[in-house]
């Protein structure tokens, strides 16, 4: 008999008995909630849908059935759950946590001319036989950080002012590239300076060799001079001709600055995003202090409220954007971050918002002395006596004791957002990440109290803000955030018709 | 009809397609015989033996003719052969015209019909091998409608067409019927693809559906061409409405494991979208689910329907003039290109494109099939149009215009 074609209606089913897939929940605001799915796929709907949904009240022929279905949230009779896909899917997320520690961050010594309020470790100090690390330490070092089963890693110098022992990073640079050729491993180096003692011979080192640079600006000079006190008083002048003179030497493409968010800074987001526009850069990380170290101690200075951070946040964001509706390429880092998470199937490599927490399975902390750390909270807890988070000694410990110590364990055991008391329910739970040292610094505790929690009340606000933000997606908007999700210009990301 | 749309329909003036067939008398084989065109005598006897002499002339007056594979001439037998013995040739005499056949063409000539049939010309970008008539889906919009008929033949004349093209093209495409059917034929043309044609970018069209099976996957891979790209068509982001557009229930599921299956082993996978009434209400929705599920596809092509084939009994059921779902059709482009995927448009006129999507808009249409409009008459943008299928003739979109100035979109729309 030949065949014959056959209406729409022989290819549907029962839908009557639906079934659901994981997923959960949250109000954003009176009229909405989000439903978010176990791959992080997400819609905004009515308030009350999840009810509906679950009270099996969703009308099988609607559009939101369809989206339901579609994006994994329900199946029926018409068709498989494809578990498979949804399997791939979640594996695709957490795939940051292929190859195990990735970035390794070796403190080249701990002095530093500078003496920021905010910062956690450094001395100010001429005795390099105490605060540098030694080649016995690097080579040692060297030895761990190879025996990482990743395929490729990041080295990171750090301090203090990693600059003030050039001569290691000398030393430390071709031993590193040489591992790197024998174990057929890729290898970026970082580092990470204020550029105040910089020499032109050190930049065309860098160049030379191909190493990043990862510099500090808090803002404009009063800002930026203010949370950073040296001697002089001229650490901004000396960090802008330092990112001048790297661009010029290394390429602008190598020069990356960080910003840390200063109780002085909160009333600033405006002047000091617009000090990055004008010194050129293409992104700003509107990053909170980390409430460590010497920040702890000087909190009357530096700390603030998390609910004055979101205000700068908030502000500074909104700015952002409208400089990108002008035409001015500026992404904000950590909506990038959290962007991505939410907007696309891909996993990202932020180690400080992941579960479970990238302390220690994804970055590392050689310090000066040999101690191993699980991550650069870690080590700063230890200068202030608390060496809860010490993994070992690069000089007494081999890779199996320091990769599988109790304190690793540990660390990572109680930064499983998938089974945290108040994370487990949690609609962002795919957004967001852990942060046991933190907690464990706040509370005395790793797992922490989220009702309390500055990391929780932040990061819930951020994200429920950046929902606020998608839920009003216009075609502009969607081409902003993609060009900050994939690091390319408006233009590149939708080229304009040329008439 | 609209009477604009009868003016715009009638072929333009000075448009001639390529011929692909041409039928004579058959003498002398039983079996359909593939064999390489010689349009000038081959040098020496190892090329005569897979070449066939194609002339107007006599090919007895051809130096060996008795060692060349076949004989195509559009002199009747009686012409040449009166006085003198017929080498024990195949011949293909009296053909209607052989004027198309060039040099290094692929033909196979049938014996019962006494069709000659080009299956490769090395002048184009478009050659396909046709893998089988067979298909497991039956899609409302088929163009080339299957036919249950047995394919052994099929695979060893596409193995023999392989081993003949010279030189090796830079693209050749795979269709069908539902290529994967043929299993361990279609691994056989992989591997003579792989050892022949190296350098070849190869274009497979499936329905993916076999793929769903790990096993099949694995014996595929272990013979996959190393340029080999999968296109695959999907319909919606939901079963019911996808299974309806190929009329096959387990489709939807079994090309979306497919896909994933294809994705372990790296392979480039290409999604295929046709724009029509039962895939543009969900086009956007369909977007979102290629980017969340299958953003390892290398390539995701919307595409015109073509009027040909099955599109012409469930015409009503598909046809919507595409002036109406440019709006669909932009955001789910822009949803796709902002997302870094690499999107095209196939078979749309620039007419009838807002001209932010020129960009994506490719000369899709194989050249055999591709012709312009009346109307398109004096447009200013016609070297950069993709044109027509031959079908539009019969339908088209009722706002063809030509474009006079680069700008004069907003001055039509």
């Amino acid at each position: 008999m030949p065949r014959q074609f056959q209406e729409a209606v022989a290819f549907g089913g029962d839908v009557s008995r639906y079934r659901l897939l994981p997923f959960r929940f949250l109000a954003l605001d009176l009229r909405r909630e989000v439903l978010v799915n176990e791959a992080g796929e997400y819609l905004l709907v009515p308030t009350g849908t999840a009810e509906q949904i679950v009270r099996r009240k969703i009308d099988p022929h609607s559009d939101l059935y369809l989206r339901l279905r579609a994006r994994q949230f329900l199946f029926d009779d018409q068709s498989s759950p494809l578990l498979d896909v949804l399997a791939t899917k979640y594996r695709t997320k957490k795939s940051f946590l292929d190859g195990f520690t990735k970035l390794h961050i070796f403190v080249a010594t701990l002095r530093c001319e500078h003496s920021c309020l905010y910062c956690q470790v450094s001395r100010q100090s001429a005795d390099r036989r105490r605060y540098d690390m030694s080649t016995e330490t690097v080579e040692k070092a060297l030895d761990l950080m190879f025996r990482s089963p990743a395929p490729h890693l990041t080295l990171e110098f750090q301090g203090g002012e990693p600059l003030l022992n050039f001569d290691l990073i000398q030393f430390m640079v071709p031993r590193a590239k040489a591992r790197a050729v024998e174990s057929g491993k890729g290898l970026n180096i970082v580092v990470a300076t204020n550029l105040a003692v910089v020499t032109d011979d050190m930049l065309r080192y860098f160049r030379d060799e191909q190493i990043d640079i990862s510099t500090s600006l808090d803002g404009p000079a009063f800002i930026h001079n203010a949370n950073r006190p040296r001697p002089g008083c001229n650490s901004y002048e000396l960090a802008v001709r330092g990112i001048e003179r790297a661009r010029e030497i290394v390429g602008p493409e190598h020069v990356a600055a960080l910003m840390t968010t200063t109780r002085l800074s909160l009333d600033y987001p405006i002047e000091i995003i617009d000090e990055y526009v004008r010194l050129g850069f293409r992104s700003i990380f509107l990053r909170p202090i980390s409430p460590y170290g010497f920040a702890v101690r000087t909190r009357s200075k530096t700390g603030y409220e998390t609910a004055r951070f979101l205000d700068f946040y908030k502000k500074g964001l909104s700015h952002i954007l409208d400089l990108n509706r002008r035409g001015i390429d500026l992404a904000e880092i950590y909506a990038r971050i959290i962007l991505t998470k939410i907007l696309t199937p891909l996993s990202t490599s932020y180690v400080d918002l992941q579960s479970p927490a990238g302390a220690g399975i994804s970055v590392v902390v050689y310090n000066y002395d040999g101690d191993v750390y699980a991550s650069d909270e870690s080590r700063m807890l230890a200068e202030m006596g608390d060496t809860r988070f010490r993994l070992g000694n690069v000089h007494r410990d081999d890779y199996q004791t320091i990769f599988r110590s109790a304190q690793l364990v540990g660390i990572t055991d109680s930064s499983v957002v998938e089974s945290l008391p108040g994370c487990s329910d949690c609609a962002f739970q795919s957004y967001c990440g852990a942060d046991p040292v933190f907690h464990y610094a706040m509370d005395g505790d790793m797992v922490g109290h989220r009702p309390t929690s500055a990391f929780c009340h932040r990061n819930m606000e951020v994200i429920r803000h950046l929902f606020l933000l998608l839920s009003e997606e216009d075609s502009e908007r969607s081409r902003i955030v993609f060009a900050w999700i994939r690091s390319k210009s408006m233009q590149e990301v939708w080229p304009e018709v040329l008439v | 009809m609209d009477p604009k749309q009868k003016h715009a329909g009638s072929l333009a003036r000075g448009s001639s397609l390529i011929s692909l067939a041409t039928y004579g008398r058959p003498t002398g084989f039983v079996r359909p015989l593939v064999a390489r065109v010689a349009r000038n005598p081959e040098p020496d006897a190892e090329r005569q033996r897979s070449a066939a002499i194609v002339t107007d002339g006599n090919p007895l007056d051809w130096v060996g003719a008795e060692r060349y594979r076949a004989i195509v001439t559009s002199l009747p037998l009686a012409r040449f052969s009166a006085d003198r013995a017929l080498p024990r040739v195949p011949i293909i005499h009296s053909a209607k015209t052989v004027e198309h056949l060039r040099s290094g063409a692929v033909i196979v000539l049938t014996p019962q019909s006494g069709r000659v049939r080009t299956i490769f010309r090395p002048d184009s970008l478009h050659n396909f091998l046709f893998a089988t008539e067979r298909c497991n889906s039956f899609c409302l919009m088929c163009s080339q409608p299957p036919v249950d008929r047995d394919d052994a033949e099929q695979v060893q004349i596409n193995l023999e067409a392989i081993r003949l093209m010279e030189p090796a093209p830079s693209q050749l495409g795979i269709t069908g019927g539902e290529p994967t059917l043929l299993r361990d034929g279609l691994f056989q043309l992989m591997a003579e693809l792989k050892a022949r044609l190296p350098q070849t970018n190869i274009h497979m069209l499936t329905n993916g559906r076999r793929f769903a099976w790990p096993d099949f996957t694995e014996a595929f891979m272990a013979a996959a061409h190393p340029r080999l790209t999968v296109g695959i068509p999907l319909y919606s982001d939901n079963a019911p409405e996808h299974d309806y557009v190929v009329q096959a229930r387990g489709a939807f599921d079994q090309t979306i494991q497919g896909l994933h299956r294809l994705a372990r082993y790296e392979q480039a996978v290409e999604i295929r979208v046709v724009l029509h009434k039962l895939t543009i209400p969900r086009l956007h929705d369909l977007a979102q689910f290629i980017y969340r599920n299958l953003p390892f596809a290398s390539h995701v092509a919307l595409m015109g329907l073509e009027i040909t084939g099955f599109t012409r009994p469930n015409l009503t059921k598909l046809w919507i003039d595409p002036h109406e779902y440019q709006r669909e059709l932009h955001s789910a482009v822009e949803y796709l290109a902002i997302r870094g995927m690499n999107v095209s448009i196939y078979n749309h006129p620039l007419c009838v494109l807002p001209d932010d999507l020129w960009q994506f808009a490719r000369r899709s249409i194989s050249d055999w099939k591709n012709l312009y409009l009346e109307v398109c008459q004096g447009c200013g943008v016609r070297e950069r149009c993709g044109g027509f299928f031959m079908s539009a003739e019969r339908q088209h979109s009722s706002h063809l215009h030509p474009i006079v100035a680069q700008s004069s979109c907003s001055t039509v729309c």
